[in-house]
């Protein structure tokens, strides 16, 4: 079986794809990775849904202001040109249409891009925070993960198992093996591993992979 | 006019027993902790104000705030969108114990309904949860081609929150993100209580600076250098 991408390299490659001048609210964990890897160059205003638009790294160690948090509870800094607003204003920019891109990790996508993110189903607590609001209204919704699950079973698929967070709002997904557009409730395959071969993916991947055109090389840096 | 209250015990003696209270905050930040100690005070004393619904973000973290008084057993429904956090033993033992209760709200879909809620909007339409378990149940209506989902508005008793500046007329100003939901509580509690950090002559805070006018506030009472919950907590961890 091929080796896929790390974390670290799924988040560069999604970064690549950021534009100068987009409002971009990054979810909670492995997606905050992004913002390390944004192309020099490219201007971008990070959201987070606790009231924060412009918000910069973690300040060092020592030197947190807990009232100055994202939506992970972690430390952050402003950049020039911050704002706070309360909550309803913050959703409002959500499900407004007013950010451009919305990022999250997923347990499974389906081809029709509804995702489930949040829960597992019975026997813990069930806790949804933002997600059900995000995966609406921003004008694209990219989701990072691994292309399989940790026993190897496809995570995107024909339609989700697991409770869902929304439907059909999912635009692309960056895996550990290809990038992936969702248009008209298929899974169009834009990138893949150079190494690895359509049937080879397609056996990882529940749904069909539609081939618009020339699939182009996923070439990652080593991180 | 002054709204201005000399104890914490007199701001909060207005919280009785079965009420709804509204507590300002997302995990640490703008978490009104001596207010929320006041009441767990009163409480461990004469056993009110008890089975209290209390609206949160979250369900408490560690054993401060409200996992205080989770942990005292004053809380019987907790109604937020994330009861996880980094120490979430308190909500999530009574949880599964089914001695607390828990209505699960997404985090825009509590704001909203916070909103509306003070702002005397009884429902309004979001594409939020729609095809999800959370909107079983919902009225669903199509606009302009997309689902949405009809959600109720949210009101209190009593809303508790933390502000850096208050004048005696209850105009308010927050400091950086700890602002989250406390404007919109402020609007949708029958009664609204705050710790200011600082109380100030009505005219020291610029018009154009005020977060929260008065009008929306009903008693302040200052607490100087009030203590963070995340800072106290890892303070406490260190120790």
């Amino acid at each position: 079986m091929t080796t896929g991408l790390s974390n670290a390299q799924i988040a560069w490659r999604a970064a690549q794809d950021l534009p100068d001048g987009a409002y971009v609210n990054l979810g909670i964990g492995f997606p905050e990775m992004i913002a390390k890897f944004k192309p020099r160059g490219r201007e971008v205003i990070y959201h987070t849904e606790n009231g924060i638009l412009g918000f910069g790294e973690a300040p060092p160690k020592g030197a947190e202001d807990w009232d100055l948090i994202n939506a992970g509870k972690k430390a952050v800094t402003l950049n020039p040109g911050a704002s706070f607003f309360h909550h309803a204003d913050s959703f409002a920019m959500v499900r407004g249409g007013h950010l451009d891109i919305a990022v999250l990790g997923a347990y499974e996508v389906a081809e029709t891009g509804d995702i489930a993110n949040w829960s597992t189903g019975p026997g813990s607590v069930p806790a949804v925070g933002g997600a059900m609001d995000l995966v609406h209204g921003a004008k694209q919704i990219w989701v990072v993960t691994d292309h399989v699950t940790k026993t190897g079973r496809p995570k995107l698929l024909k339609q989700c198992r697991l409770p869902l967070t929304g439907v059909g709002c999912v635009t692309t997904v960056f895996t550990s093996l290809a990038v992936i557009d969702i248009k008209g409730g298929r899974f169009v395959l834009r990138e893949k591993l150079p190494r690895m071969s359509l049937t080879e993916l397609q056996a990882l991947t529940e749904a069909e992979l539609v081939v618009n055109g020339d699939v182009k090389d996923l070439i990652v840096p080593e991180l | 006019m002054n709204k201005i209250v000399k104890s914490l015990e007199e701001a909060v003696s207005v919280v009785g027993d079965g009420m709804a209270v509204m507590i300002g905050g997302f995990g640490g930040a703008g978490a009104p902790i001596e207010l929320i100690h006041a009441l767990v005070d009163r409480y461990r004393k004469t056993g009110s104000p008890g089975n209290l619904t209390v609206i949160n973000n979250n369900a408490g973290n560690g054993d401060v705030g409200i996992a205080a008084m989770i942990n005292a057993g004053m809380v019987t429904k907790m109604v937020c969108s994330f009861p996880r956090s980094s120490d979430p033993k308190a909500f999530t033992d009574k949880y599964l114990a089914g001695e607390i209760a828990l209505e699960l709200v997404p985090q825009g879909t509590l704001a909203e309904r916070i909103r509306a809620g003070g702002a005397g909007i009884p429902a309004f339409y979001t594409p939020t949860s729609y095809g999800t378990v959370v909107a079983d149940g919902k009225p669903v209506e199509e606009f302009e081609g997309r689902h949405y989902v009809r959600e109720r508005w949210l009101k209190a008793d009593v809303a508790l929150i933390k502000a850096e500046l208050a004048d005696r007329m209850g105009n308010l100003t927050y400091r950086k993100a700890a602002r989250n939901f406390s404007p919109l509580m402020a609007m949708a509690a029958q009664t609204t209580v705050v710790q200011a950090s600082r109380v100030v002559e009505p005219g020291g805070i610029d018009p154009e600076h005020v977060a929260t006018p008065g009008i929306f506030v009903n008693a302040i009472v200052e607490v100087a250098d009030p203590k963070q919950e995340e800072a106290l907590l890892r303070e406490r961890a260190v120790q």
